[in-house]
């Protein structure tokens, strides 16, 4: 019996081994990794958002005249079965790079494997701060505004308001702990006069929305900071609408304005939450209008946030490898270091002290227009303008 | 006080949603003895189907008429899959149909997404229970003083359909003693399909009334199913009464330590069932478990060593394997020591599973215990990588002994539940200690030392280790304490006759089995240079119970093969398919129906009847693999 256990063993590995060698020589390949069957509604746009890319890339002539070839796994949402696929997509598939992953703990997983093996790795979407400060490294570079930076934009919009209880809601894990830590000592610092009167950590997924927003009530607050997302949200909006949580309290909300979250909410919508998003039906600059007109074009469907990370991962990541004129790792991280392209939301810039791109964030107030949720008073804030100085970043940030 | 009266009914509402489902799984479980994974899958079809309905028809009777038809429509889908899928596999071993509805539920994730598509789907309100009702100046949804008042509905109808109509004194019947049942001339078949379509009715409203609170999207079977089967248990299998008065405990055990300890709901249901348990070893309301009538399968075909034919096959596999550097790349070399260190994780499970009799639900928490050992150890008190890899699983082998002190004081499902609790309360000591733990962010950079870092040198490491592991658990079968372990397994009165001490032998194989995970766990992360709070999870205890199961319990080391085929599968499709879960799903419910002993247990039994028709020297020579257990 153990015979043949290693025969399947052996047959499998060598066909595992055997896909690697199909491709063609001259394209640049691009690995990318992302939790598509766990989360299905960020990185089903997502995905849209940078198959658009690569077509856009390839029909504009590729990279220096090379075919761009993105291979994409899913990850499940598992950190191990992320590296797992990591490793296939550098070991067998012969990648010049890694990108994508959403979880932070992934991010980070995916990160500390790009150390270890010496890969460039550009992280889309993980929020934490931890992969370009705590746990960075000189392989790791990140796209998406991180915690620090969406916090810091909410406060500077919360500090004016008037309430000095405040409470918070937040998923009880990495994401939900560091967004109410960074809010609340930012916070503290423009407002030494605020209290805190209250907090729930419900479980991510798991939220039992009712005591929560019992409990929220119970503490009298006079504004709430919430960080839940998905069914968590809605669960939570549906219970503090009809309990009437909501009313004669502001509320700031990370990620609410996001299509992906705000949508589903639908005639549910609170109104005048101070929120983080994307309002792609209201945006009138040129980048973005191209990108929208291409989208909606290829795919008939509005994009979400998903597509635009997607979009700008892989543009990004052809502009690295355009720049350095190579797949070679060290010439891509002296590339991407300072490199400034545009983008749907305007020019970013990749800093070179932190690899932590410069792209920014909506912030606005949701309402509700024809039974639908969208954000209104919005201004785009420029993430460069929401981020430590730099003394303080170097001493956050492990030396290479 | 109206806050606490009205806090006190938030939980009353919360506990009639979890109420209406575990009802359904307590009434399966009870007379089939079916662990039905596959009713949350049921829960979430229920509400992805009345979410289609409700907005299709408007009005009062639309939304009604529409929950209540998803729930029919789903009890129609629960009769077909229990006369296609679970009546095959009755006779199967024990838990083996849980492999079946594990294959069922993965399939149905993926079917949703398709059939729904990705977004989270928000559903009307209730007409007639839209807004709130003012106590005191607190606001009460007034669908959760309907979801109250339903929760006792429920129950009465279970408690007259149980005490008043002849189904329900056969399914008492049932419940206490099926073989006497069939002994006397009712037909199991119908009365089983009717009992399993009653449950998943239970599941598919419970899901369809979720509408007007929650989001339909496409985790909802994993967000619920744990939490019924902790309330099950703790109110006692097949208890109605006592899933009622577990749903009503945990949900204001929640409701009001919320107001305390935020951070409590994690845990909470665990820690609950944790302690009822080691009070009351049967749950609140539950029996002691009948003394099973043992299939005889198990002594129908009795174990022994390998031959030295045998042994020499296998030595050449492990050599053919070993040369597997030799002409395979770096991935397909560290896929191959992944898989290793599944075999290693597997064969610890299928030792407890098939020669102890011991089930558990959490063994992933002695595979994750090892991992953290290591992961301290190397980043700690930066020590050497031999040095890690030899104290890590100790950590492991702690956790075993002192958790399975109190575990092997309960049997059966009991025995398999405590398990996942303490396995729950130890990923929430790793999630929750950030400081130390690093929570869900992990510990990173567990990187193997130079001499191993190479993928042919950390192949050769984990093949070396699986194959000891797996010989040295083999030695344990046949020796003495293996076949005291036995005697436990098939019979507990007369093991104890004969001077057994049937605890302390159980006891030990716990920690042996705890620790050799740990050992794979310990490999592990070497492996990936990172541990996280995942490499405890109840989705990995799940994946090690799979692979015992697919590879046959009634087998010395069937798990090997389990975990090989299950683990290669699960890497290759996720690798080559969007739809790795469906695929996977089917493979599994197709190797249910196909092989009902598991891969091994099959090929076993096929080479049993080739070795009865032909001279048993010449069987043994042509078919020195199938017949090597």
């Amino acid at each position: 019996m153990r015979a043949r256990s290693y025969f399947v063993g052996a047959a499998f590995a060598l066909l595992a081994g055997g896909i690697g060698h199909s491709a063609v020589a001259e394209d640049i390949k691009i690995g990318e990794i992302n939790s598509y069957s766990l989360l299905p509604s960020f990185t089903e746009p997502y995905r849209k958002g940078w198959q658009l890319a690569v077509e856009e890339i390839n029909a504009a002539g590729g990279i220096n005249g090379k075919k761009l070839v993105v291979i994409s796994k899913d990850d499940g949402g598992k950190p191990a079965d992320a590296q797992t696929a990591a490793n296939e997509l550098v070991s067998s598939e012969g990648v010049a790079m890694l990108t994508g992953t959403f979880l932070s703990n992934i991010g980070l997983a995916v990160s500390d494997f790009a150390n270890q093996k010496k890969v460039f790795f550009l992280a889309a979407e993980p929020l934490t701060d931890a992969v370009t400060w705590a746990k960075g490294n000189k392989y790791t570079f990140r796209l998406r505004p991180s915690n620090y930076m969406q916090a810091a934009m909410l406060v500077e919009a919360a500090s004016k308001l008037p309430a000095k209880r405040w409470a918070t809601i937040a998923p009880n894990y990495e994401y939900g702990q560091s967004a109410v830590a960074v809010f609340k000592k930012l916070m503290s610092e423009k407002r030494p006069d605020i209290q805190w009167v209250d907090e729930q950590w419900p479980p991510q997924g798991k939220i039992d929305a009712g005591p929560v927003v019992q409990a929220v009530a119970q503490a009298n607050p006079e504004a709430i900071l919430n960080v839940t997302f998905g069914p968590d949200l809605v669960k939570l909006v549906r219970e503090g609408n009809t309990r009437g949580l909501f009313k004669g309290r502001e509320v700031v909300s990370f990620l609410t304005g996001e299509p992906e979250y705000l949508d589903p909410l639908k005639d549910e919508t609170p109104e005048g939450w101070i929120v983080t998003g994307y309002p792609w039906y209201s945006l009138k600059t040129p980048e973005h209008d191209a990108f929208l007109k291409a989208y909606q074009a290829k795919y008939n469907d509005y994009p979400r946030l998903g597509s635009i990370v997607g979009y700008q991962t892989i543009k990004a990541a052809a502009a690295i490898l355009a720049k350095a004129g190579s797949t070679d790792t060290d010439k891509m991280i002296a590339a991407a270091e300072g490199l400034s392209m545009p983008s749907p939301f305007g020019e970013i810039t990749f800093r070179k002290i932190d690899h932590q791109s410069t792209l920014g964030a909506f912030v606005g107030k949701t309402a509700q227009k024809d039974g639908k949720g969208v954000m209104v008073d919005f201004a785009y804030k420029k993430g460069s303008d929401y981020l430590p100085s730099d003394a303080e970043v170097e001493k956050l940030r492990p030396k290479d | 006080m109206a806050f606490y009266v009205v806090q006190f009914l938030t939980g009353l509402a919360s506990a009639a949603s979890l109420f209406l489902v575990a009802s359904g799984l307590s009434i399966i479980f009870g007379v089939t003895r079916i662990v039905n994974f596959a009713h949350g899958a049921f829960y979430m079809i229920g509400a992805y189907i009345a979410f289609t309905l409700t907005e299709r028809f408007s009005g009062a009777f639309g939304f009604w008429g529409g929950v209540v038809v998803a729930a029919l429509a789903v009890a129609l889908i629960g009769v077909l899959v229990e006369m296609v899928l679970l009546r095959r596999i009755y006779h199967a071993p024990e838990l083996f149909q849980l492999l079946g509805t594990f294959g069922l539920t993965l399939m149905v994730e993926d079917l949703v997404v398709l059939i729904w598509g990705p977004d989270d789907l928000v559903g009307r309100r209730a007409p007639g229970f839209k807004g709130a009702v003012d106590f005191f100046g607190q606001n009460i949804p007034s669908y959760d003083l309907f979801l109250i008042a339903l929760g006792p509905v429920v129950l009465g109808i279970l408690w007259l359909l149980f005490q008043r109509t002849r189904w329900g004194v056969l399914v008492r019947a049932a419940t206490q003693d099926r073989d006497m049942v069939a002994a006397l001339g009712v037909n199991q078949k119908w009365l089983f399909t009717s009992v399993f379509a009653v449950g998943v009715f239970l599941a598919a409203l419970g899901g369809a009334l979720q509408i007007p609170r929650d989001a339909v999207h496409h985790a909802m079977d994993l967000r619920i199913i744990v939490e019924v089967f902790v309330v099950v248990v703790i109110g006692g299998l097949g208890s109605i009464v006592g899933a009622f008065v577990a749903a009503v405990l945990v949900s204001e055990l929640n409701a009001f330590g919320i107001l305390i300890f935020p951070k409590i709901s994690i845990i909470l249901v665990f820690l609950v069932m944790a302690v009822v348990l080691i009070v009351r070893p049967w749950g609140l309301f539950g029996k002691p478990e009948a003394a099973a009538r043992k299939t005889p399968g198990l002594t129908v075909n009795p174990w022994r060593p390998l031959t030295s034919n045998e042994r020499l096959a296998a030595l050449a596999a492990l050599v053919i394997a070993a040369m597997l550097p030799l002409f395979a790349g770096n991935y397909a070399l560290t896929v191959g020591s992944e898989i290793a260190i599944f075999v290693i994780f597997a064969v610890s499970l299928h030792f407890l599973m098939s020669v102890g009799g011991l089930a558990s639900f959490g063994h992933a928490a002695y595979f994750g215990l090892g991992a953290y050992g290591v992961a301290f150890l190397a980043k700690m008190a930066g020590l050497p990588m031999i040095v890690c890899l030899l104290l890590g699983p100790l950590l492991g082998c702690m956790g075993a002994a002192v958790f399975g002190f109190f575990a092997v004081q309960l049997s059966g499902v009991y025995f398999a539940m405590l398990t996942l609790a303490f396995a729950q309360i130890v990923w929430s000591i790793a999630f929750q200690w950030v400081s130390v733990t690093g929570g869900d962010n992990g510990v990173l950079g567990v990187w193997p030392a130079s001499w191993a870092a190479s993928p042919s040198h950390f192949y050769w490491l984990a093949l070396g280790v699986a194959a000891l592991v797996t010989v040295a658990l083999r030695v344990m079968v046949f020796s003495p304490f293996g076949y005291a372990l036995r005697a436990t397994r098939d019979s507990l009165l007369r093991s104890e006759a004969v001077g057994i001490n049937a605890k302390r032998i159980q006891w030990t194989a716990f920690v042996i089995a705890g620790t050799t995970a740990g050992i794979g766990g310990a490999l592990f992360a070497y492996l990936k240079g990172s541990v996280f709070p995942d490499n405890l999870g109840i989705s990995l205890s799940v994946d090690a119970l799979v692979m015992v199961l697919l590879g046959g319990v009634e087998t010395v080391s069937g798990g090997v093969i389990g975990a090989i085929v299950y683990k290669a599968l699960n890497i290759w499709l996720v690798s080559q398919t969007d739809l790795s879960k469906l695929v996977l799903g089917g493979f599994i419910v197709l190797i249910v129906v196909v092989f009902p002993k598991g891969i091994v247990g099959m090929l076993e039994m096929l080479a049993q009847r080739h070795r009865k028709s032909s001279p048993p020297g010449s069987s043994l020579l042509a078919k020195p693999i199938e017949s090597a257990e």
